[in-house]
Formats: C-alpha cells, structure tokens, sequence
C-alpha cells in the first residue's frame, strides 16, 4: 500500500496552490466548517480568561524552563531511559533517523510496522524509506489511515483527514478496502477500519509512536491519544520505537499535567483526551504483555538552529496542539495541502524554514496577515506574529554581523525589489528629487501600466492621483 | 563524533539566555484547588460521575462484598458470553456465577488470536479516579496485563470511591508516582472515540466500545 513515493512540492508553488484551494468551494466548506467547530469547543474551555491566561504563563514557564536547561535533560533523559531498559538514539537528519528505525526493523525481520500518530515520522517521510527498503509502514490513526490508503498526505496536524467529506471516505473505502461495501454511516465506516486495522496489530512485528512530552527525572515517554491505536502499537508488538524531537523534554512529572491540560483543551477543545500512556519501560519478567523491546529516536532535523537564536528559540515551545491553524483565516481559507510542508498554518510557517531552509521556505511566513490570532491562542505563548515577522527579515537580509547565518538566509533577495528600495529611499530622503517625481509621476498617470505584476491579479491596478497632496494643500490654502 | 555529540555540542554552544527558576506546579495548584472546593469527597465522587458520563462511560455504584453479583447482572444484561480477569480477582469472580471467565494468566504471543477474536469483556483494578475530568487511573502489572483494558470490546472497571482525586497534579502527588511508575500507566476517560471523519464523534474507534465503571463506595451501597 501507499508504495508510490510522495514528495512535497517545494514551498515556492506555494502561491499557485493557495490561489487553486481557495477556488475549491468544497475545500474552503470543509475546512471553514471544522475549524469553526473546533475555535467554538476550544472557547468553551477557557470561560474565564483571568485563568486561562495564568494557565498559559504557567505552561510557556515550564516550556522557557525546560528549553533552558535542553543538553542537561537530554543527557538525564537519555540515562534514566537507559536504568529503565529503553534503548536512546540520536540522529540529525531524516535520513539518519529513518536508517536507525530500518535497521532495527531489519534486525526484527520486519514485515509490517504499524504507526501510531507521529509528525516527527511524517517530517522524516519514513513510510517512503521503509517502502523503499521493502516493508510496509501502515498508518492506524483513523485520519491517517484515511489519507495514507488515498495516497495524500495529512492535511491538519491534529486532524489529519478534515479535507474530506464522508461521501469521499466511503467511496475510498469501498474501492481500496478488500470486502468493504459502500457505507456512508461513520459509524460503520469506523468499524471497518477498526477490524482491518485490528488484524494488523495482531500480524505486526513493530509498533511506532510520537511522543507528546518526555520525562527526564523518570524517563517516561508520555502519548495522548483518543482512538487506542497508540497504545495497540505501544503495547500489541514486540518492539516498539518511539520517535520525536529533541524539544520535547521536560524534567518533572509534575510539569506534565498543566501542559496535558493546555493541550487538549486548545486542541480539540476537549479537557482531556481518552488515552493518557505513560511508557516507562518495556515488558518486565513475569509481565504477560507489552513489547519486549523499546527504542527512543531523538530527531534534531535543524531544531538546534532555532535553538541557537534567543528569539527564534521560542518556536521549540510549541506542544503541537494546532490551535493556530485552527484559528488561522489564512490556513482556514486554503487548508493544510497549499503549504507543502509537514507542518501547516503559522506553526509550520515558523519552523519549517528550520527543517528545510529558508530557500524552500522563505514563502511561507508570508502567508500571515498579521492578525494575531495564533499568537493570542497559543497556549505556551509562542510570539507567531514576531517570529513571522522577523524571518521575513531573515529571508531578505544578510546574517547580522555576530550572526551565525540561518540556512538559506537572504533567499527571498530580489535584485528588481532592491532596486525599488534603493530609489524610494533616495526619493524619501530627498525633498527637491521627491517633489519632481511627484510632478512628474501625477502628469504621466494615465502612462501606468494597467498589469501590475502580482498587484492587479486580484486588484485594480494603482494609478497617481491628478495632483500630488503638496499641490492639493498648497492650493486649499491659496483659496 | 556522533549524531549525540554532535547535538548536544550545538546546544551547548547556543547562547544561554534567561534561566527560568523551575516553575512553582504546585503552588499553583494549590490555589486552584482551593478556590474550585475540591476537598470534599462527596463533591469529588459526584463531578467524578458527572464527568465520566461525559466521556459516555457508565458509572455504576455498588459496594466492596456486593460488585461481583452487580457485573453478574451487568454481563447477563449486555449479553456477555466471555469476561477476561486479572489473576487478582480470580477468587471473588469464582463464585460469583459470571458465565465465560477467562483469567489473564499466559503470555499474550501463546493466545493473541483468541485475545482479539473471542473475548467480550474484560474486568480490571483501578488505582483511583480524577474528578476534574473523570479519569480512570489504570496501572497494568503482572496479574492485569496492559491489552485487559484495551483489547475487549467492554471494560468493566473497579474503583474505590475514597481514591477519587482533585485533579492529575493531585494524584500524581497523593499516589506519589514519581520514581514508582510502573512500565506502563494508563489515564482511561471513557470508551476509545474518533471524530476524524468529517468530525463525527464514533465510539469504538481502536479499543473497548463501552467502559463501564464499578463504584465501590461503602458509604453508599446499594
């Protein structure tokens, strides 16, 4: 299944995509409809904003915390894991961590591994390596199976298959699933893919996972979850690897529960989600089940460069709850496919220039209005909008001297828009050249081309007045 | 150097930044606590009940001598014809006339099939409940495996109405968790659910269909 390798599409089509979703009446009825859905559940869990706003002081508290003391964790985090009989290692690159989880689904003779949800495995495109080295990576997240037996890729972190209609799922379903009658009940359509999936459970040799937060004192990896297909994976096959980024640390237990809570709640608006697991070790003697082997993979894929500016440090504070797509007009309007990333909606627009470079990516913290939303729902108080802001930046401009230049820096530099710049601002800076071109510029309008680049796609094309002000005034008070 | 050295090497070359004193978790909680009335028993059974309604679990309240006759009742009317246990309760389910007990009591490779393809229910102990969000406490070991609460399509839950907590943080401190976890904990509110198609809530999504919660409370049985 699913062998047909997909690659995303580099972010520089960006604009074409978007342009294409927000044609797509469909499209724009489903996403409009469930992030509503969800932006009113997520409301009404924070009644009280006094309190809500101590929540959240205290959640980006214990995130600024942990991130602060990152290396010390990671090493104690590493070794408690280790007492307790988990497996720890450290890769760089996706292909690092894809080859790591090869060779110990090699080592297992490895048929089938069945996934639990991970975004980390999605970022390091693992299903393509492990078709490639000849074994099956099945997604058991209902969404996620949905859109891996379509051969799409998610389009929203938390809800992976929100593009879709049930008419669509039901008639995938009937086509792709052997013995499936067309159903458009979802009830029904869940149970077919609970009693498929459940037949791989049972036949797969490995179980993979995310991880939603890592206790360091305890080396205990935690996963929330509503369906049970995390802990089927966690706990049916005889290994289980567990995959995530190198910032999801925290050194108590006890900072657990108030992000778990924030999480939840601003996710799906739920103040708790059904499975809470917490794996702290693999299948102890006199145990009946559990796996028997357990590996933690901790994936860096350029976090360390956000880690390495002050500012855009801050990006690693996320706990991928999705509540700034969710509230994003920008994401509602051309949904999770237009921005050809992993992660979409302002998360993805801030740290994928740090997975993949700013070269592929310098488009997408443009796709922001600014408005704020993400920033005000964010509940570890990430500053999206400043972020966005400053890689727009990044993404124009050499490294500040003392910098360490950020990957692709300065790729959106465009020799046409420095040009313009130079001139405006020997225009602005010049009162006798600024009062010719405004003379000058007002006699000639009727000269302005009416195509005005990417202007005139979706608006009237500008034009200089007939007068500049300084005329206008200068006449008002001759009068 | 290695991937390790090699990460750590770049976060540790990173400017250090503020460092945070460690955040305050418990005094936060107190004073939330405080504020919500979550002292008292009666207050924390009832939003407990209240809140795992919610979650679509059913809360049943019987006693500590009187649950195994109430899960007979419960299995004679959800028309269940096999009930998996943990060695724990072998004893009290014996004579309690339940049809179908099976005890959990072989590694899970030597009967998988059977496990996924012929158990209707299962029963487990619980450590305690959280009244906040209506939460079962579940921590497997030897005699009640991790797949008792997750595999069959009903989970019966047994749980001691003095071990309801305020909230998490609450439990985590009372029960002390820290540096006695098992190797897996388990948080349970309510039966397994999806809503990835088209945000449709469906229950019975990857594990049990129905959870139904045995509330042993002396003070009020039956």
């Amino acid at each position: 299944m699913n062998a047909q390798p997909l690659h995303f599409v580099p972010a520089s089509e960006f604009r074409e995509r978007a342009a294409t979703a927000v044609a797509d009446e469909h499209l724009r009825r489903s996403f409009r409809g469930a992030m509503d859905f969800l932006i009113g559940k997520r409301a009404a869990q924070f009644p009280d904003l006094a309190a809500f706003e101590r929540q959240r002081a205290l959640a980006e508290h214990i995130r600024k915390y942990s991130l602060a003391r990152l290396p010390e964790l990671l090493e104690l985090l590493e070794r408690r894991l280790t007492e307790n009989g988990i497996r720890v290692h450290w890769a760089e690159t996706p292909a690092e961590a894809n080859g790591i989880i090869i060779d110990i689904a090699r080592r297992h003779a490895t048929k089938l591994m069945v996934k639990g949800k991970s975004m980390v495995s999605e970022e390091i495109e693992l299903n393509h390596a492990m078709a490639d080295a000849g074994m099956e990576a099945l997604e058991s997240d209902m969404g996620e199976y949905i859109v891996q037996l379509d051969g799409e890729k998610p389009s929203h972190i938390i809800m992976p298959a929100i593009h879709k209609t049930k008419e669509q799922i039901a008639r995938l379903f009937a086509e792709k699933v052997p013995g499936a009658r067309y159903t458009d009940s979802v009830d029904e359509l869940i149970g077919i893919g609970r009693a498929v999936l459940r037949e791989k459970f049972m036949a797969a040799e490995i179980g993979l996972s995310g991880v939603n937060f890592a206790v360091a004192e305890t080396g205990t990896l935690c996963l929330v979850e509503n369906e049970g297909n995390g802990r089927m994976c966690t706990t049916v096959p005889d290994v289980h690897i567990a995959i995530t980024g190198i910032e999801k640390v925290v050194e108590k237990l006890e900072h657990v529960p108030p992000l778990f809570g924030l999480l939840t709640r601003s996710a799906t608006g739920q103040a708790i989600t059904t499975y809470f697991n917490l794996i702290s070790g693999p299948r102890k003697p006199g145990e009946k089940d559990g796996p028997r082997e357990v590996h933690l993979v901790l994936v860096d894929n350029g976090r360390t460069q956000a880690y390495a500016d002050e500012q855009l440090r801050a990006t690693l504070q996320c706990i991928r709850c999705g509540a700034c797509m969710n509230h994003c007009p920008v994401y509602t309007r051309i949904g999770g496919h237009a921005y050809g990333t992993t992660y979409p909606g302002p998360i993805g627009e801030i740290i994928s220039p740090h997975l993949l470079g700013l070269a592929a990516t310098h488009v997408l913290p443009t796709a922001s209005s600014l408005c704020g939303a993400c920033g005000e729902v964010c509940p570890v108080r990430i500053p999206i909008p400043d972020l966005l802001v400053r890689l727009r930046g990044e993404a124009q401009h050499d490294a500040r001297v003392g910098q360490r230049p950020l990957l692709g820096q300065g790729a959106a530099r465009n020799l046409l828009i420095d040009a313009v710049w130079a001139g405006w601002a020997a225009l602005y800076t010049r009162p006798l050249l600024y009062r010719a071109f405004g003379w000058l510029a007002t006699r000639l309008r009727l000269l302005t081309p009416p195509r005005q680049s990417g202007w005139t796609q979706s608006r009237t094309p500008l034009r200089p007045a007939r007068r500049t002000l300084h005329e206008e005034m200068a006449a008002r008070t001759r009068r | 150097m290695s991937a390790r050295d090699n990460i750590l090497q770049r976060l540790r070359q990173a400017p250090p930044g503020p460092r945070p004193l460690p955040p305050d978790v418990w005094g936060q909680q107190a004073a939330r606590t405080d504020a919500a009335g979550a002292g008292d028993r009666g207050e924390r059974i009832r939003l407990f009940c209240e809140k795992m309604a919610f979650w679509r679990g059913e809360v049943v309240r019987t006693s500590r001598d009187d649950w195994p006759e109430m899960l007979r009742e419960l299995c004679l009317a959800k028309g269940v014809r096999s009930l998996l246990h943990g060695e724990r309760h072998a004893a009290a389910l014996a004579g309690s006339g339940i049809a179908g007990l099976r005890c959990y009591d072989r590694p899970v490779e030597e009967w998988k099939a059977e496990l996924f393809r012929d158990i209707d229910a299962s029963l487990t102990s619980t450590r305690g409940g959280i009244a906040e969000t209506g939460t079962l406490i579940i921590w497997p070991d030897a005699s009640e495996p991790r797949l008792l609460s997750l595999v069959p399509p009903i989970h019966f839950a047994l749980l001691d109405a003095g071990q309801i907590h305020a909230d998490l943080l609450a439990a985590i401190g009372a029960q002390e968790w820290s540096g006695n976890l098992p190797t897996n904990a388990l948080l349970v509110s309510g039966p397994s659910k999806t809503a990835d198609i088209q945000v449709t809530l469906a229950y019975g999504a990857h594990g049990p269909k129905e959870l139904v919660v045995l509330l042993l409370d002396g003070e009020d049985a039956r």
